[in-house]
């Protein structure tokens, strides 16, 4: 990983940062192993450069970004957000990126690409859980996460380069990955290939495999259970061993809900979670 | 070297002691000074799990072996491991309840009822915690022999554990199959007799 230049988020400087050794150690990324120390340690080797990143489908303008685009195209700047998982635990990083929606509108969308689809890189001969079951948890790959347009063009839908200060580790998602802090982090799909403009809502990854568990919006919802577990609390995952007192409540939207339960209004959250 | 049976069980009961007790020092260490992976609190759960798991699976096994290498000295060890594979469960619980759940009661009520993997998961606890109450000399003799029938309830206690975590994983789900096979397996070797104790359940004889 080497350094960034970007511009601070001097806004949210009062949350408790989780270490960033913790964040870089304790990945859901699959394609590395099912377990969480697993990528971090199976991920070393992964080559980012050369990368492609090709933004296409409906749109005038479709683009491929190489390496160098990834932190060049647009400016820089640090948001520090909250990180819910599915499995009720939760982080606070220190992302580096730009907004989905400047990208987006670099391709200029057409007005029937109603939907987003990301994918990761398909590539066994360096993620080794793509072609072994049991180290990749059973699921399909390549990884497939997708947005709402309106969803996608939000502000706070940040296309991540890097975490505190220097770029992502092979682990956290490299060169590039979505974060979308309102929606649990299942959908924040990491080292991305492909970005398309589509019609009609895609089908995901988790959606695929257990579709009552995992819905296509994941937003981060404390009234509505996972069939196996309780959503209603959370476990903040910072400092401290055994002992930490870290149980908090669970926000609705992951406390962005200002910046986006708008996109939601008349919609039963319970029915599309 | 020439051992005496009851110097043979002496180590085997030496070894089990510490293979079972050194590791949960150690585990405990690392996890109070936050040098168990990111989350310590996770990893002291599956741990404690899976070590009783091993535990009751080894318990079991203890029989099939004596069995087959004419070894009957060792079913004097297969308590130490059932107890043992108690310890771990209730530490197992005790985690998620401290430091998981961080004795939010009403939560800790409300998972155990609302969610099967650990409504199955209690219930095996439930009937584990009988089985190592009993296993006191003194109320095996008094029980005569309703202390076998009892203890039979080991062989269910398994699969529910079994099924306990299978059901808990998100998608992963070779480990747990294949600890329910290893567990099937060792019903197996039981096969007539659980035969015999499934049809006394349901056929209730005359007399």
């Amino acid at each position: 990983t080497t350094p960034l230049s970007f511009t601070a988020d001097k806004d949210n400087l009062s949350l408790l940062k989780t270490p960033e050794q913790k964040v870089i150690s304790h990945n859901n990324f699959y394609e590395f192993g099912a377990q969480k120390h697993q990528p971090a340690e199976l991920a070393q080797h992964f080559n980012v450069d050369p990368w492609q990143l090709t933004v296409s489908g409906e749109c005038d303008h479709p683009i491929t970004l190489d390496y160098d685009d990834l932190t060049s195209l647009f400016p820089l700047e640090e948001r520090i957000y909250r990180l819910r998982c599915v499995e009720a635990w939760s982080m606070v990083i220190p992302w580096i990126g730009f907004s989905l929606a400047q990208l987006l509108q670099k391709v200029s969308p057409k007005s029937s690409a109603k939907y987003v689809v990301f994918q990761t890189l398909d590539d066994a001969k360096q993620m080794p859980g793509q072609d072994d079951r049991r180290l990749g948890g059973g699921i399909t790959f390549p990884y497939v996460e997708g947005l709402r347009i309106d969803e996608a063009m939000n502000p706070l839908t940040l296309m991540s380069v890097g975490l505190y200060g220097k770029t992502l580790p092979p682990q956290n998602g490299a060169p590039i990955r979505l974060v979308v802090p309102w929606k649990y982090g299942f959908k924040s799909i990491k080292s991305i290939v492909s970005i398309k403009l589509v019609s009609k809502q895609p089908k995901t990854t988790w959606q695929q495999l257990a579709p009552n568990e995992y819905g296509f919006y994941a937003n981060v919802n404390p009234k509505h259970d996972h069939p196996r577990w309780s959503q209603a609390s959370e476990r903040r995952i910072t400092s401290g061993g055994l002992f930490a007192r870290n149980r908090i409540e669970t926000q609705p939207f992951n406390g962005y809900g200002e910046q986006v339960a708008h996109l939601y209004k008349g919609m039963d959250l319970s029915k599309f979670y | 070297m020439f051992l005496t049976l009851s110097s043979k069980v002496f180590y085997i009961k030496v070894a089990i002691h510490l293979a079972a007790f050194l590791p949960l020092l150690n585990l405990y260490y690392l996890a109070f000074i936050d040098q168990l992976g990111a989350d310590p609190v996770e990893s002291v759960i599956n741990f404690t799990g899976i070590g009783a798991f091993n535990l009751l699976l080894l318990s079991l096994s203890v029989s099939p072996l004596a069995k087959k290498f004419k070894q009957g000295y060792l079913l004097q060890v297969r308590r130490l491991l059932g107890v043992y594979a108690f310890v771990y469960a209730l530490i197992h619980l005790f985690n998620f309840l401290a430091f998981d759940l961080q004795f939010a009661w009403s939560l800790f009520f409300n998972e155990v009822v609302k969610r099967p993997y650990i409504t199955i998961g209690m219930l095996a606890f439930v009937l584990l915690t009988a089985l190592a109450v009993t296993s006191i000399n003194h109320l095996k003799r008094k029980m005569g022999k309703s202390w076998q029938q009892l203890h039979n309830v080991s062989y269910l206690i398994v699969m529910l554990v079994g099924v306990h975590f299978y059901w808990s994983v998100k998608s992963e789900i070779i480990t747990p199959l294949f600890y329910l096979l290893l567990a099937t397996i060792l019903l197996g070797f039981r096969y007539k007799k659980l035969k015999k104790l499934c049809l006394s359940v349901f056929i209730r004889k005359k007399r």
